[in-house]
């Protein structure tokens, strides 16, 4: 295999070169919200994420103290401030929408309503008069500023703060813990009585558990609200944590027993002939020896419920209290949709965890991948 | 109905269908006994231990998640020292004792998995066929109203069309990219970085990926600096700027790249397993008789791995026939781009009709429904 590439150059280039642009296509889009999340605010809505590194070119129209401020220094009445609020450098300057960079920095121009107008590089102004000016509104100055790249992590405290997101990572944590650990418990147990021990319709519920891993979640949505809200239970945690638990089950279970029955027979049997009971064996040697299968479930649960949006809607509430991490980003779609600054620090913050999680346990989610492709999302 | 079906079709354990149901009966009991004492257990503590601490979320939070798990716990130990205590396995009737209990215990491990999946599963396919026969509140019966209106409405054939359109492109582009991703990948000495990163996407939510491609599809005015990656190139080469999401037919397009981007690391990941495990004889053979490594790689490895293929095939399949959170957030269904999940969500949600939801989620299922046979079949071959 590597052998034939190997005898021909060329062509190792192109794989190499073929792989990069790969890689490229499928990192550039998750990078350049993370670039675009450290970003100013400013900055982000008129450049691209990709010019973040260079200096940003930028059009500022400020207002003039009015005209009754002046004070008198000689025989002139003068207007001095800055058009900048957090600094930058002037390269051009304009007194009309028209032609807001009519002027070069230092060049002297002539106000409509009488007086002259200057202004620097660093972005002050002087505004002189011959005799006292009348009160009025301040004059408009455009300025082209060129600024140096800012970031900042402003982004990020605004939406943990104050846009709720630091509330919804709690809610999302809340929902997803249980619903990971405890379709593990209930399935481990099933899986090994699946596996291990011989009762009547083992083959039957089996092929029922390979069949209820495709059912549709779309299917389970009204019948089990309607339910819930007959019971009581209404937009509850428990609720969620039991709807995930029913959906996760099928593949927990199935995932569990392939694994569980392809241990070792003999050491299942000593054990037996050891006196030990079923409920021992379960604990005692089949959930150490299964903990690559558990471990590959939990990862799967893990980012199906972090990651889930339909099940927390339906079942939770979609008040401020209880929006999980992506009913919020959902949600912010709708209400902040030009806000990018906003998005791209929310969406950074929802898959930060996940993706965490996926990078510490690849190996796990890999096996379980193989060992049991067959549910969908 | 999986205890039910157990029960009608299978010979009894030791003594004829009789016992099979006193077996049943006794785990039954056993069971709710199990499951009745630990929830207490679980409940009494809370509501202690709730009196004593402060009135926080998130303590609260903490607390109903260790109990949960523990009364998880507490049911499966206890209820075994119930089955010990009913049959203890010493003094005299210690062979028939260890006998009975064995037939009981499987239903006690089985028990609560069966039945939440009965529950969560089972019960809602059944309910959703008779909600599908009823009015929006879900309580009168309006025989076949629901199907005829789904058959005249214009809607739901867009989301067919729609769904048809996913169904063709995702799964032949996600295949198809990963087993390009997984071929190349294999050959270089940085691949498991590659991989690593071409895997990715596939810890992201559905919604975290269409804000980011959402960014990407940005959309200004002509004239004014594009920040939407996609726009910038366009216009780099001299093209308009296009608002994608919103050009009916195309933006369908648009939004399947998301899945894509998705699910081909997915893909690789199981193709690549699979190219590994092709006997290297063949290929030497193939490259002895002088085979380009394109020929190799088309006519030698891959009709080797079909099998793989066809099961990656219809897990993203499954997977598209679901499709939701992309088009509920990039366009909510608006401009031609409306698929079955998300109409059945409007329905639900927005419509408040249940009988039509419910209709328009059984296509879904019935949809499913061949590959679901597809899988119990191979399951069962598996398994002999």
């Amino acid at each position: 295999m590597s052998t034939v590439v190997g005898t021909r150059p060329a062509l190792t280039w192109a794989v190499h070169l073929a792989v990069l642009f790969l890689v490229a296509l499928w990192t550039l889009p998750t990078f350049g919200i993370l670039v675009s999340s450290l970003r100013d605010k400013d900055q982000l809505a008129l450049s691209g994420w990709w010019t973040a590194l260079g200096p940003a070119e930028r059009n500022v129209v400020a207002r003039a103290a009015p005209p009754e401020e002046a004070s008198q220094e000689g025989d002139r009445w003068v207007l001095k401030g800055n058009v900048f609020q957090g600094g930058g450098k002037a390269t051009a300057f304009g007194i009309s929408s028209r032609a807001p960079s009519a002027y070069d920095v230092g060049s002297t121009v002539e106000l409509q309503g009488g007086g002259t107008l200057t202004l620097d590089a660093d972005g002050n102004y002087t505004i002189a008069y011959a005799r006292q000016p009348e009160a009025g509104r301040g004059q408009r100055i455009f300025v082209t500023s060129v600024e140096p790249p800012r970031f900042t992590t402003e982004n990020y405290e605004n939406v943990l703060f104050s846009e709720g997101l630091g509330k919804s990572f709690i809610n999302t944590m809340t929902v997803t813990i249980p619903a990971t650990v405890i379709p593990i418990l209930i399935a481990a147990y099933a899986a090994y009585a699946l596996a291990w021990m011989e009762f009547p319709g083992r083959a039957l519920l089996l092929a029922a558990i390979v069949g209820l891993l495709v059912v549709p979640l779309q299917m389970s949505l009204i019948p089990l609200l309607r339910l819930y809200n007959d019971v009581g239970i209404g937009k509850s945690y428990i609720g969620i944590w039991l709807a995930h638990t029913g959906f996760g089950l099928p593949l927990a279970i199935y995932l569990l027993r392939n694994y569980m029955a392809g241990l070792p027979r003999e050491i299942i049997e000593s054990a037996k002939v050891d006196g030990a009971s079923d409920f021992e064996i379960f604990r005692k040697i089949i959930l150490p020896l299964s903990f690559p299968a558990l471990a590959s479930f939990a990862i799967f649960q893990f980012l199906w419920v972090w990651n889930d949006l339909l099940v927390a809607t339906v079942f939770l509430g979609n008040n401020e209290e209880q929006l999980v991490l992506t009913g919020r980003l959902r949600e912010l779609l709708g209400s902040r949709g030009g806000n990018w600054e906003i998005l791209t620090a929310s969406a950074f913050i929802a898959i930060v965890v996940p993706i965490l999680v996926f990078f510490a346990m690849q190996r796990y989610l890999v096996r379980g991948l193989l060992a049991g492709s067959v549910k969908g999302g | 109905m999986a205890i039910s079906s157990t029960a009608t079709s299978s010979p009894a354990g030791s003594s004829g269908p009789g016992g099979f149901f006193i077996t049943l009966a006794i785990a039954l009991i056993v069971m709710i006994a199990g499951i009745v004492v630990s929830v207490a257990c679980a409940v009494a503590v809370f509501a202690a231990l709730n009196t004593v601490l402060p009135d926080i979320m998130l303590i609260q939070a903490v607390l109903v998640m260790i109990l949960g798990v523990a009364a998880c716990f507490g049911y499966f130990w206890g209820s075994n020292r119930i089955l010990d205590t009913i049959y203890p396995p010493r003094g005299r009737n210690i062979a028939d004792n260890i006998n009975k209990a064995n037939g009981i215990r499987p239903w006690l491990f089985l028990g609560p998995a069966v039945v939440i999946l009965g529950i969560y599963l089972v019960y809602p396919v059944i309910n959703s066929i008779i909600l599908s026969f009823h009015g929006p509140d879900g309580n009168r019966w309006i025989g076949g109203a629901n199907y005829a209106w789904l058959a005249r409405d214009t809607a739901f054939r867009e989301s067919m069309r729609n769904n048809i359109l996913w169904l063709f492109v995702v799964p032949a582009a996600a295949t198809f990219f990963g087993l390009i991703a997984a071929a190349l990948t294999d050959r270089i000495g940085w691949g498991n970085l590659a991989k690593s990163l071409i895997f990715m996407p596939m810890a992201i939510s559905f919604v975290g990926a269409s804000v980011i491609w959402k960014f990407i599809y940005d959309y200004r005015a002509e004239g004014a600096e594009q920040i939407g990656l996609l726009n910038a190139v366009v216009t780099f080469f001299g093209g308009e700027p296009q608002a994608w999401i919103t050009l009916p037919f195309w933006n369908n397009f648009f939004l399947m790249v998301i899945l894509i981007w998705i699910q081909t690391g997915f893909a690789m990941v199981i193709l690549s397993a699979a190219l590994r495990g092709i006997p290297e004889e063949t290929v030497e053979a193939a490259i002895i008789d002088g085979a380009s490594p394109f020929q190799i790689f088309y006519k030698i490895k891959v009709p080797q791995i079909w099998g793989t293929i066809a099961v990656v095939w219809t897990t993203i399949t499954i997977l598209v026939l679901k499709v939701f959170d992309i088009v509920l957030a990039m366009t909510n269904g608006q401009w031609g781009s409306q698929v079955l999940a998300n109409y059945m969500f409007d329905w639900m949600f927005r419509g408040l009709d249940f009988g039509r939801a419910s209709t328009i989620a059984l296509v879904i299922m019935v949809m499913v429904t061949p590959i679901m046979i597809w899988n119990i079949r191979e399951a069962r071959k598996d398994m002999k």
